[in-house]
């Protein structure tokens, strides 16, 4: 069953088009490699359309799941294939696609062993990472969840670092590990909504009609935190995280940081907040704490760093713990902040791993003391780095500014302590940063190696320009992004800020509705609320 | 006004051109392009100050809004400008001040390769100083406020190559960075406050009409910590660290930015904040108290440099203070109109230092100048023209300026703050003709070879010199005292600062101040002279010869030995803050990386580990117990059959043989049975 106003299953198709490419460039010969890279490419490119044109059909003044599709899967036990999206799918659904996109424009000269395999594992991996994104059924999440492990399983197993065996493991099991608690969370709500309704299911959008009891949302919250914290990573899950990246290729990074982190912060926000509430409420002060020892903690270790992809990956633990801390602000501004934050840190720590890989390329080496001056060598590649670094530590007019004053802002209402820190993490960040890149990019420049860098080429400027377009396009004018998925946080704030029961709650949204003029969107609303599984 | 916005992107407009394809243009072009728009912008000032004076006095504040910034929830903050007598002020500065140092850099920097880079960088910081101020809600200033932070980052490490120039930008943004911290939960913790109240806002408007109604206890909370964000941007102790090293930037952008604009912002922000500040006049009494203090502080530190931009540096943190002083005292007026005759001749005196520094060859230690008097006279007279303003020597715009500061300190009873403020007056006369006596006078101490090269700078440097002179000295005019309806700035600024019904006929009263107020100008003026005197007696050779004996640098070197190593090292602050702040944060950086791989990572290794002895376990569990046990099992059966076996021996006479031993046996059981 198809609900959509292009009347063509059209999530799906995003789901298939790189699953199809990987198909394709399974039948080409291993020597033309670039016919392989160009392929791969141009898949992803084509992906990444579609999903632009999902854009122009995306009705952002609603909350309510478009571009349905339902089929039934596993009927005997309530499973069914139901994919849909809000504005925050959408919003981490683009940054799939146009983060697979620039990945594999980096990995056009990095990688040059078994570039065919290479292709086809980023191809399917972005087919996992869509479906993560779009699916409403929590099997299917489930498996969408455990398909994108293994292709990254093999990106930093096949063509990772010196460690690669370590940390590859690390990171599987890792995630693995949490992700059975996850399972188990899911069976428990599939059960808790059996018993009170009757009716089996995994449809996210039924589960989330039925109000649950406390004790069954605490064990449900904690065994998705569990899940859910160590795929962010929320300190103390994080230690997996550095040694991935470093181990891991250019674009494996890429994809690992913009991405694959997301699908933690995602399944908070989809699932933690509005289908267990009042656990949500119950967890903050303790989710604040470990978010606030995210930042501060991970901020600190970036500037004891003398490996910049470490520096860089544990900036990711601080600007994810700024992320949990704006989810768990519980109010639209720190939720809105959240959101746009994933986004902010896909595009700033994207570009920065990429901006990395392309100096690795050329020296092989990433150790901090290896470099300086580059700025006299490579200008347009410092004028770019300078301009990523500032994303990365919130400067007013690009990105990172607009997702940290919101988070920082919900933040202070819940808690003003919590915003005291976090916001030393400001400081922290700016300082880490800034003393990286006067190592690497300023300063005479002392290693004979370096004199002969050659500055960036057109391809990896190609690379960096939409990057650094989207830090200011987001900087000056965030509301085309804000916008998008703001429906979706009014809604998931409004459930989680309030304490009463269910049944009034779906009363009062269903006053709501009725009152707002949805015309032609509310169908997908009543085909949510008669089209069961009957 | 929609125009305005012309103001701002007209330099961004010349940043984005001259830093895209700048390092394909000449010199000339990106000069001329960086020059252009700075004086495009200054025209529309202009003119947007001559159509908001068209206004009728109560009507001089048009809001103009270009579209939505941010918008979360109740949450919403635009673009938007305010235009009114102080921000039509401030972008006038800006832009005007800005302009001629524009004009000046052409001829500074036109031998520096990367000269398009810094012409970028000139304007890019323009268009974010002139969004500080012409913003008409906090979140805009705050753009405006990190984003001039981030110019002087990008300007101070201008010669990136020098390391103690990119130490110091690392420096300045990060302590800009600590004040900012205290700003921006200042915002939070105002607007959260206003929204209890169901204003949610952060124009200020909405903020300031009712901004009444907060609990004065959280209001002392948010001038506090608006005013941390203060003391960072405008070099206030504790935060002044970074204003001193900045000096490693070329010298127009000391002058523009470490003199005329940039660190002004703080003293702009709380004039700005008024309508708050005046509700809580013991968070005035902390302003005018760390302003005062720092102005004092900055001065005896200036007192003993040897470097000619360093004591300049000096001079603007104290005279920073100065502004405080007079803001924090409620002397909103007097504290703008310092900070506009500081922009005119502390500009000019750094970019006179420029000047010398250029015709020396880089040089910048007093003790190697002496004499330039004779070979750079535009310089000179300029530079003393700028020190005459800055000691308060009437006519000069810095006489009129400071003394209505000292004036109305003592006027509202701030009689320790006068008192302070007089002897620092005393203490920047006598460093700053230090400075002047051991550069333009005497003998050259220079070596031959500087000596030789030595000539007045071109015209594009001199000119903006004339200008500034001419500003320094004249300036004073909008503030002089003497008229019944009060000064012209008073009559100017009063829409803006007009807001406590009371202060403002106690402002007004001040204009006939009568003769109380002429016996304290003739004593900061004689404190000015007496600085000066000494200064002389000390540095300026013809009055060498009547210095007392005790009054010979010497003597002062050698009889306060301590005291002069303390200043001169000033007073050891960084190496104070490098222990108490920075080192023990390095350490810690290293203990939580020790942390995380030693417990953290241990913790996780330890699960694997024990997963993986877990399941050696297993494994010798199940080969020596469950397969063990099979194996057992079978070993016992085939035991067991050894032994039956032998029953079985396949002979038939065996089995005969127990058949019959069998049938004897139940035979006799019967029997006996």
């Amino acid at each position: 069953m198809i609900e959509n106003a292009l009347g063509i299953p059209i999530l799906s198709i995003l789901i298939l088009i790189p699953l199809l490419g990987a198909g394709a460039l399974f039948f080409f010969p291993n020597g033309q490699k670039e016919a392989i890279r160009s392929t791969a490419f141009g898949v992803a490119l084509v992906n990444f359309v579609i999903s632009l044109i999902l854009l122009f059909y995306f009705d952002s003044s609603t909350y309510k799941m478009q571009f349905v599709e339902k089929a039934a899967w596993i009927p005997g036990i309530g499973v069914e294939y139901f994919l849909g999206m809000d504005g925050i799918s959408l919003l981490l659904v683009l940054l799939t696609t146009f983060t697979s996109a620039i990945a594999i424009l980096a990995s056009w000269s990095a990688i040059e062993e078994r570039v065919k395999e290479y292709m086809i594992h980023l191809l399917i991996l972005e087919a996992g990472m869509i479906g993560v994104f779009v699916a409403l059924d929590m099997i299917l999440f489930f498996v969408f969840w455990e398909i994108g492990l293994i292709p990254m399983f093999f990106l930093i197993g096949v063509w990772g670092g010196p460690r690669k065996l370590y940390a590859n493991i690390k990171f599987f099991l890792y995630t693995l590990f949490g992700s059975v608690f996850m399972l188990v969370g899911i069976l428990a709500l599939y059960y808790a909504h059996g018993t009170a309704t009757g009716e089996y299911t995994f449809n996210l959008l039924k589960l989330y009609e039925v109000s649950y009891p406390y004790n069954l949302q605490w064990w449900v919250f904690l065994s998705f935190f569990l899940g859910f914290a160590i795929k962010v990573p929320v300190f103390p899950f994080h230690t997996w995280l550095p040694d991935a990246h470093v181990e891991a290729p250019t674009a494996g990074s890429v994809i690992l940081a913009a991405v694959l982190l997301k699908m933690g912060t995602y399944g908070f926000v989809r699932f933690n907040l509005p289908l267990l509430a009042d656990a949500s409420r119950a967890f903050t002060p303790f989710i604040l704490v470990l978010a606030v020892i995210g930042i501060i903690y991970g901020a600190f270790l970036a500037m004891a760093q003398k490996d910049i992809k470490k520096l860089v990956a544990y900036s990711s633990v601080s600007h994810l713990g700024a992320v949990m801390a704006g989810l768990f602000a519980l109010n639209q501004q720190g939720i809105d902040g959240g959101v746009l934050q994933m986004i902010n840190h896909g595009i700033s720590t994207g570009g920065l791993f990429l901006v990395i890989g392309m100096i690795y390329e050329r020296r092989h080496t990433r150790l901090i003391s290896d470099f300086g001056g580059i700025a006299r060598v490579m200008p347009v590649y410092s004028a770019l780095v300078l301009i990523i670094v500032f994303s990365s530590i919130g400067l007013p007019g690009t990105n990172g500014f607009i997702g940290e004053i919101l988070i920082l802002m919900g933040l202070f209402k819940t808690s003003a302590t919590a915003t005291v820190l976090a916001a030393t993490g400001v400081i922290l960040g700016a300082a880490y940063m800034l003393w990286m890149t006067q190592r690497v990019v300023f300063g005479k420049i002392t290693k004979r190696e370096n004199l002969n860098l050659k500055d960036i080429n057109a391809r990896e400027v190609l690379t960096l320009l939409p990057i650094i377009g989207l830090i200011f396009w987001i900087g000056i004018y965030p509301k085309h992004f804000l916008s998008l998925s703001s429906a979706s946080t009014a809604r998931i704030a409004e459930i989680v800020e309030r304490n009463a029961p269910k049944a009034e709650r779906a009363e009062r949204a269903a006053h709501v509705e009725g009152a707002a003029h949805h015309t032609d969107m509310n169908e997908t609303g009543h085909a949510e609320a008669h089209g069961g599984t009957h | 006004m929609e125009f305005t916005f012309l103001i701002p992107l007209l330099p961004l407009l010349g940043a984005t051109v001259n830093g895209v394809i700048g390092s394909k243009l000449t010199k000339r072009a990106v000069g001329l392009i960086a020059c252009l728009v700075m004086g495009a912008a200054f025209l529309v000032s202009v003119a947007t100050f001559y159509k908001l004076m068209l206004l009728p006095e109560a009507e001089r504040s048009v809001v103009v809004s270009f579209f939505t910034w941010i918008s979360s929830g109740a949450f919403s903050v635009d673009i938007a400008f305010l235009i009114d007598p102080l921000s039509a002020l401030m972008i006038l500065i800006v832009s005007g001040v800005g302009f001629l140092i524009h004009v000046y850099s052409t001829g500074y920097m036109h031998d520096d390769k990367a000269y398009w880079r810094y012409m970028c960088y000139l304007n890019l910081f323009v268009f974010f100083m002139l969004m500080l101020v012409l913003g008409s809600n906090y979140l805009v200033m705050f753009l405006g406020w990190e984003g001039v932070g981030l110019c002087s980052y990008l300007l101070i490490g201008f010669w990136y190559e020098k390391k103690a120039a990119s130490d110091a930008g690392k420096k300045a943004f990060v302590v800009n960075r600590i004040g900012d911290f205290g700003f921006i939960l200042g915002l939070f913790l105002l607007y959260w406050s206003l929204s209890d109240l169901g204003a949610a806002s952060l124009d200020y408007k909405t903020v300031f009409e009712n901004v009444h109604l907060i609990d004065p206890a959280i209001l002392t909370l948010i001038g506090l910590l608006l005013f941390v964000g203060a003391t960072g941007k405008s070099a206030q102790v504790p935060l002044y660290v970074w204003l001193p090293d900045a000096m490693e930037g070329p010298t127009p952008v000391s002058a523009l930015i470490h003199a005329a604009t940039m660190v002004t912002a703080g003293v702009y922000m709380v004039a700005r904040n008024n309508a708050l500040y005046s509700l809580i006049p013991h968070v005035g009494n902390i302003i005018a108290s760390v302003g005062i203090f720092t102005a004092l502080f900055a001065a005896t530190m200036g007192l003993v440099q040897n470097d000619i931009k360093k004591v300049l540096a000096y001079s603007t943190v104290s005279q920073l203070g100065y502004m405080f002083a007079a803001v924090g005292v409620g002397a909103y007026t007097a504290g703008v109109f310092h900070l506009m005759t500081h922009a005119f001749f502390k500009g000019l005196m750094f970019l006179g230092s420029g000047s010398v520094i250029h015709a020396m060859g880089g040089e910048q230690d007093m003790r190697k100048m002496g004499g330039l008097h004779s070979h750079m006279k535009i310089t000179s007279v300029t530079f003393i023209i700028g020190a005459l303003a800055i000691a308060g020597m009437p006519p000069f715009s810095g006489f009129w300026s400071k003394d209505e500061i000292l004036w109305e300190a003592f006027e509202k009873g701030h009689v320790v703050i006068w008192a302070v403020g007089l002897l620092t007056a005393g203490m920047t006369a006598f460093y700053m003709f230090r400075q002047v006596f051991m550069t333009f006078t005497g003998e050259c101490r220079a070596d031959d070879h500087t000596k030789h090269h030595l000539h007045e700078s071109p015209s594009s440097m001199t000119v903006p010199l004339i200008i500034l002179a001419v500003l320094s000295a004249i300036g004073g005019i909008i503030g002089i005292p003497f008229f019944e309806e009060g000064t012209a700035a008073h009559q100017f600024l009063n829409p803006v600062f007009g807001h406590g019904g009371h202060e403002v006929h106690a402002e007004a009263a001040g204009a006939g101040h009568g003769s109380l107020e002429f016996i304290l100008m003739g004593v900061s003026v004689a404190v000015g002279l007496t600085g000066i005197f000494l200064a002389s007696l000390l540095y300026y050779a013809p009055m060498k010869k009547y210095a007392p004996s005790f009054w010979r640098p010497e003597s002062i070197a050698s009889g306060f030995k301590g005291l002069h190593k303390l200043l001169f090292n000033k007073y050891y602050i960084d190496e104070i803050y490098d222990y108490l702040v920075v080192d023990p944060i390095k350490r810690f950086c290293d203990w939580c990386l020790s942390f995380d791989l030693g417990v953290i990572d241990w913790f996780v290794n330890f699960a694997a580990w024990f997963t993986r002895l877990t399941a050696w376990a297993s494994h010798k569990f199940d080969i020596y117990i469950v397969d063990g046990l099979v194996n057992s099992m079978s070993t016992l059966v085939t035991y067991n059959s050894t032994i039956w076996r032998r029953l079985q021996t396949g002979y038939l006479q065996n089995y005969a043989l127990v058949f019959v031993v069998g049938v004897l046996i139940i035979i006799v059981r019967v029997l006996l049975g």
